[in-house]
């Protein structure tokens, strides 16, 4: 068994982010395709032309989801959040079909959280954008969860390629259980091991000297 | 964009999701903090022009700039908070002397943070369980045996235990000591517990 000192701050769970989170900050890092409602006087620099001193009323572009979830308001028209095409009709479909054969992370890899996030912008769509993603959520769990109790002392990379950020912690949470348990039958469950971050330390040591 | 620097140190944390410490990216620090004086100090002089030339039109922009401040505000806290958890980690870990590799990667006032941390447990630890106190950083594992045979992995001098007998841990040599003076030598990876 692995006893680790350090514990990360976990991130939100569902719509709520989590402020010292790291994965959440990541996370809100995202891009969403963005429309300016009002103009941004002095700001034309961020802008990909950059030419101009503002940004214009009705300018299209990207803007990291913090920023988004900031600057929205439901009743003033400041700017209006478009849907990543993941979430939209077309994919929705491709995932209702059959949710195992997507690539969620090349997809994401914040499938999950972006989509809970973007619940937040008001959009008709709204209730079957969260059905969706749950039905993704149920029907790829089965597979991570049977792949992560049954590799044990392989190279695990093709089966977390293809996973979302969300579905590589149950599948990591899953080995460990797996490890653990395994140890505890070959009665080493009470072998005292040296710290993984001592002996982490240790191999970037050595790969610093070798370069 | 705004707070592109910010995030670079929170992925520069997350990059290293095993509870490593890397070096304290001062300069790093210091970029976001330009960054948010400049912000500061632009969004005060329009928030001067909108009240007095009554400029509504500036108002997103400021909302706009303001947003980022508290951005960065959250980026920067995350990143120094996920330090010390990290640094408070490794107490439990290396014990309460640091190898001085990861003693550089500290600036000052983590350093400073991390002798506070060492003074409150070790004034908790002299509180609990009578007159001697107790380690709790000892016994991770609950123990079975007393004693335990152990395997040295490197070269580390000289060794007393309880009874006075001194014993030279050399590499590759084999010993049957009590555990619990040893748990913390495993922890460090010079010695191997070694279980037939």
């Amino acid at each position: 068994m692995d006893t680790q000192s350090y514990m990360p701050v976990p991130p939100g769970v569902g719509m709520e982010e989590n402020f010292f989170s790291l994965d959440d900050i990541l996370l809100s890092h995202e891009r969403l395709p963005c429309r300016t409602d009002t103009a941004f006087p002095k700001l034309g620099f961020l802008e990909k032309a950059g030419e101009t001193h503002d940004i214009p009323e009705g300018t299209k572009m990207e803007m990291p989801m913090w920023l988004a979830k900031g600057l929205y308001e439901r009743k003033r028209h400041v700017i209006s959040v478009e849907l990543p095409k993941v979430y939209r009709e077309g994919w929705r479909t491709v995932f209702g079909a059959d949710a195992n054969v997507v690539d969620l992370h090349k997809m994401g890899p914040y499938y999950y959280g972006l989509g809970s996030q973007m619940l937040h912008f008001e959009n008709a769509e709204n209730p079957e954008i969260a059905q969706s993603i749950l039905q993704t959520f149920i029907s790829r769990f089965r597979r991570t969860m049977d792949s992560s109790q049954n590799a044990y002392n392989e190279d695990t990379s093709v089966l977390v390629e293809r996973l979302d950020c969300l579905e590589r912690a149950l599948f990591r949470s899953g080995q460990n259980g797996l490890n653990a348990f395994q140890l505890w039958e070959r009665g080493r469950a009470s072998q005292l091991t040296a710290s993984s971050l001592v002996t982490n330390y240790r191999k970037r040591k050595i790969t610093e000297l070798q370069s | 964009m705004f707070c592109e620097k910010a995030v670079e140190l929170v992925r520069e944390l997350h990059r290293m999701s095993d509870g490593q410490l890397p070096a304290f990216n001062e300069d790093g620090i210091r970029q976001v903090l330009e960054e948010m004086k400049a912000l500061y100090e632009q969004n005060q002089s329009d928030v001067n022009e909108a009240k007095t030339e009554g400029k509504t039109e500036l108002i997103p922009t400021i909302k706009f700039r303001h947003c980022s401040l508290l951005r960065n505000q959250r980026c920067t806290a995350a990143y120094l908070y996920d330090r010390l958890l990290r640094i408070r980690a490794l107490r439990w870990e290396y014990g309460s002397v640091l190898p001085t590799t990861i003693r550089f990667h500290m600036c000052a006032e983590e350093l400073e943070w991390f002798n506070q941390y060492k003074k409150s447990l070790a004034t908790y630890m002299r509180s609990l369980g009578g007159e001697e106190g107790l380690d709790i950083t000892q016994d991770m594992k609950p123990p079975k045996s007393l004693y335990i045979e152990v395997r040295c992995l490197k070269d580390h001098g000289e060794f007393e235990i309880d009874d006075g007998t001194v014993i030279l841990l050399k590499k590759n040599s084999q010993h049957f000591l009590p555990r619990w003076k040893c748990e913390q030598l495993i922890r460090q990876g010079v010695l191997e517990h070694v279980i037939s």
